[in-house]
């Protein structure tokens, strides 16, 4: 009596092992059975005809999910829109940065006598000639009246801030004025309605600084995005990292050559001399406006006291 | 011609609730005299019911547990008139300040702005309890009718011309005499109180009564009074308004019975007032630029002995509170009196508070589509009173220069955009690479310096306080004197120089200066 056992193995065609011997193809009676299902053979797995049906059929079973078909490829992605950019009083600062953007934060950073605070009034000057009301958060209450006057700020749309620094030696009160700058920077930046806020952080001291967290800086720019709102950082060394979209680095000041040489004595250029060029130079660190990578350009321009000239 | 009336009833109560929303679902009774002589002097509907009525005792009254008595108050009374006058004259220029509790308001020329006269009549309903009155409104077409509908019928009341007897014949006669207890004329009272009694004693106790009695018969008894009195029964008498002109003031005041010492209840009340005051505010179309605040304090140092009556001394606690625009929202000011208060406390408790406000046109500003960013002025208001609270109200705002040539001649003042908008003067600047102007960076106080001369000429400079500004004189310029004031106390002289110094890690400009008067050197700022 012949009896076939049936299996799942056999439907499936695999070979099913009875009492030790392979009876692949055959039935207990030793008949030959027809393969059910004809698998592959090994070369025929990898050849090249069978690939792409094998991918294909994978990618498809991938994308078949509901969370993966909410994926937007990258070639369909909207372009950001760049943000305005707009005037910083200089010219040339202009001509390397084209300006500076609105709903960002842009940090100036540099030694002391680079250049920095210069920089600061003419963006407020331009700021406040375009109409604009502007905001200056002072954290060492360093302002000099009389230079905001000169760089011809209109006093009126200029909104200043004026935190008192704390003596290191008290660090607790050196902690409570950092916290109230942060926390005067955050009403002014909620509040809104300001075409220019500016964080003079220009004498706090490196190790003060760093110790602002990221979180804070995202924050504020945060509040700034999506505004008309130009967000301006002073500073000794960058802080914010990622969270700005535009670095400056102005290097310290040199004694300019140019008057050493029209001097009488080399060695010591009178005080008009030097007074009436004061070299700025400024580097492009890093600017997020343009896709493509910025390569660090570097400028230099002049600047003068009030009385001089 | 139609007038309307509004009616409080039962108003030293109506004072009282208005203060105190939150008792007007139990029974109130005021009294008033001096202790132990107290007398309920008026009751709401519900003390009514209890049994308790005007004339008994204050110790009668609070046998009954579920009455609650409060004082009479001089001060919710005004304001509540204020209200009830600036909630006729929202409606109408030509209102008649008839009594405390009663205002008639003449609506010739109102149907084309308020629609008809049932409308008018709930719209000035609604208006008078969203000030906090409950009241009575009553249109007729003579003001005297008014009154005694509103004094009559309670809620909202139009009579329709030519119906007025048959609509005021139910009333009673006392309507004609409600206000005899506010005459200040004893005579006068007496004489309206006979004039009760005999209609008493003829029967007449209704207005319908009053009005079917012959005329002559009438005339040969009581007179022309009695004459008058008939015409006001069938509401045929008329007479023209004495619009009175009440200045516009804006005060509302409470008095508390315990005193209180932390500012979060006071701030629950300053929220009352406030919305009382701007919901005034509103009725005529008003905005405010200032705030007052007064405040008596208990005096503790007078706690140990009273004056010669006996009432305890108090001290006064002031605030103003200037707004740069005129603005109409309570909780800002409430906001911005809290900031304040947390920023100068009263420091005792409080007895009373009383809040004024300025009124003023509301401002009109045209908006543009191309104009820059300007900061709302509510949300300024706020913002800067908040950056105040942390760093303190002389550290903020816009700079003025004063002409002079003292260091640090400035001084700080308010920052007001509106105040900038009007001196806008633009001007048109070329962008050159010349524009720049170098900024001196200040240090706050300037700091102090050790300075190396050799033969009189500046060699190296030392700041302890900050450790970068030292170094060797690479580079000077000076020194320039200057001085002034000499004529003063004050006066100044001193040098200044300019100069570089080489530290360890770059070179940097700096102004030093030498104090000719003090005899130190200090470096006041650095060129950056």
């Amino acid at each position: 009596m012949s009896s076939a056992v049936f299996s799942t193995s056999a439907a499936q065609g695999r070979p099913f092992i009875f009492d030790g011997q392979d009876l692949v193809g055959q039935d207990f009676d030793g008949q030959d059975v027809a393969e059910v299902c004809p698998q592959p053979t090994g070369a025929e797995l990898f050849s090249e005809a069978r690939r792409p049906q094998r991918s294909v059929s994978v990618a498809r079973a991938a994308f078949s999910d509901a969370r993966l078909a909410a994926v937007t490829p990258a070639s369909r992605l909207e372009v950001r829109p760049a943000p305005e950019m707009v005037s910083s009083g200089i010219a040339v600062m202009d001509a390397l940065t084209g300006g500076l953007p609105r709903g960002c934060l842009t940090e100036i950073c540099g030694p002391a006598s680079s250049g920095r605070t210069t920089v600061l009034l003419a963006a407020l000057a331009a700021a406040t000639q375009r109409g604009e009301f502007c905001a200056v958060v002072d954290a060492s209450d360093a302002l000099d009246p009389q230079s905001i006057a000169a760089a011809g700020i209109e006093l009126d749309r200029l909104l200043w801030v004026r935190c008192e620094e704390r003596c290191e030696e008290n660090l607790r009160a050196a902690d409570r004025a950092l916290e109230q700058f942060l926390r005067a920077t955050d009403l002014l930046l909620d509040g809104g309605g300001f075409g220019m806020v500016a964080l003079d952080m220009g004498e706090l001291p490196p190790q003060k600084a760093r110790r602002i967290p990221l979180t804070t800086w995202f924050r504020f720019r945060r509040a700034v995005e999506h505004t008309p709102t130009v967000l301006l950082a002073i500073e000794r060394q960058s802080i914010a990292g990622s969270c700005s979209s535009l670095l400056i680095k102005l290097k310290s000041m040199k004694l300019p050559s140019e008057n050493l040489a029209r001097c009488a004595n080399p060695e010591f250029p009178s005080h008009a001399q030097l007074m009436m060029k004061l070299e700025i130079t400024a580097e492009l660190v890093r600017s997020r406006m343009e896709r493509k990578p910025v390569r660090s350009a570097e400028i230099t321009f002049a600047s003068k006291t009030a009385w001089a000239g | 011609m139609p007038f309307a009336c509004i009616f409080v009833p039962n108003f030293p109560v109506g004072a009282v609730l208005r203060a105190d929303p939150e008792l007007r679902a139990q029974a109130v009774a005021v009294f008033e005299g001096k202790p132990p002589l107290e007398k309920v002097f008026g009751v709401n509907e519900l003390a009514c019911r209890l049994g308790i009525t005007s004339g008994m005792t204050k110790a009668q009254a609070e046998l009954c547990s579920e009455v609650i008595l409060r004082p009479r108050s001089p001060l919710r009374e005004s304001s509540a008139h204020a209200a009830l006058l600036d909630c006729a004259q929202s409606f109408s220029p030509c209102v008649e300040d008839a009594a405390a509790d009663t205002a008639v308001l003449d609506l010739e020329g109102m149907k084309s702005l308020f629609g008809s006269l049932p409308e008018i009549a709930r719209s000035v309903f609604r208006r008078a309890t969203d000030l906090g009155l409950d009241v009575n409104v009553a249109v007729a077409s003579n003001p005297d009718a008014a009154v005694h509908a509103a004094r009559g019928f309670s809620g909202v009341t139009v009579i329709p011309y030519e119906k007025e007897a048959e609509q005021l014949g139910p009333l009673s006669v006392e309507v004609l005499f409600a206000d005899r207890l506010e005459d200040k004329d004893k005579e006068e009272q007496k004489s309206k109180e006979t004039l009760l009694e005999t209609f008493a004693r003829w029967g007449i106790r209704s207005l319908q009564a009053l009005a079917a009695l012959p005329e002559i018969a009438l005339s040969e008894r009581l007179g022309q009074n009695g004459l008058r009195l008939q015409q006001l029964a069938r509401g045929t008498a008329s007479r023209t308004l004495v619009p009175v002109e009440q200045p516009a003031v804006f005060e509302e005041a409470i008095e508390l019975e315990h005193p209180i010492v932390l500012l979060e209840p006071l701030a629950f009340l300053l929220n009352r007032l406030l919305e009382q005051i701007c919901a005034r505010l509103a009725s005529r179309a008003l905005n405010t630029q200032q705030l007052r605040l007064t405040l008596d304090l208990e005096n503790f140092s007078a706690r140990n002995y009273s004056s010669e009556n006996g009432s305890t001394r108090k001290q006064q606690f002031h605030r103003v509170l200037n707004l740069p625009l005129p603005m109409l929202d309570a909780k800002l000011f409430l906001k911005l009196l809290q900031l304040d208060l947390n920023a100068h406390p009263p420091g005792a408790p409080i007895l009373k508070i009383h809040l004024a406000a300025e009124p003023a046109r509301p401002r009109s500003a045209q908006g543009g589509l191309f104009l820059p960013p300007s900061p709302e002025p509510e949300k300024l208001e706020l913002t800067l009173a908040r950056i105040a609270g942390l760093i303190g109200e002389a550290r903020i705002g816009a700079v003025e220069l004063l002409d002079s040539h003292r260091a640090e001649s400035f001084r700080m003042r308010r920052f007001l955009p509106e105040s900038a908008r009007k001196n806008d003067k633009r001007k048109t600047t070329t962008l050159t690479e010349e524009t720049a102007v170098a900024a001196l960076r200040m240090f706050r106080p300037p700091l102090k310096a050790a300075v190396t001369l050799t033969n009189g000429e500046l060699v190296r400079v030392i700041c302890s306080r900050k450790k970068e500004v030292q170094g060797n004189v690479l580079w000077k310029a000076g020194p320039w004197r200057s001085s002034g004031d000499w004529w003063e106390k004050e006066s100044w002289a001193r040098d200044e120089w300019d100069i570089a110094l080489q530290n360890s890690d770059a070179i940097a400009l700096y102004r030093l200066v030498h104090d000719l008067l003090g005899g130190g050197w200090f470096v006041e700022g650095t060129y950056d």
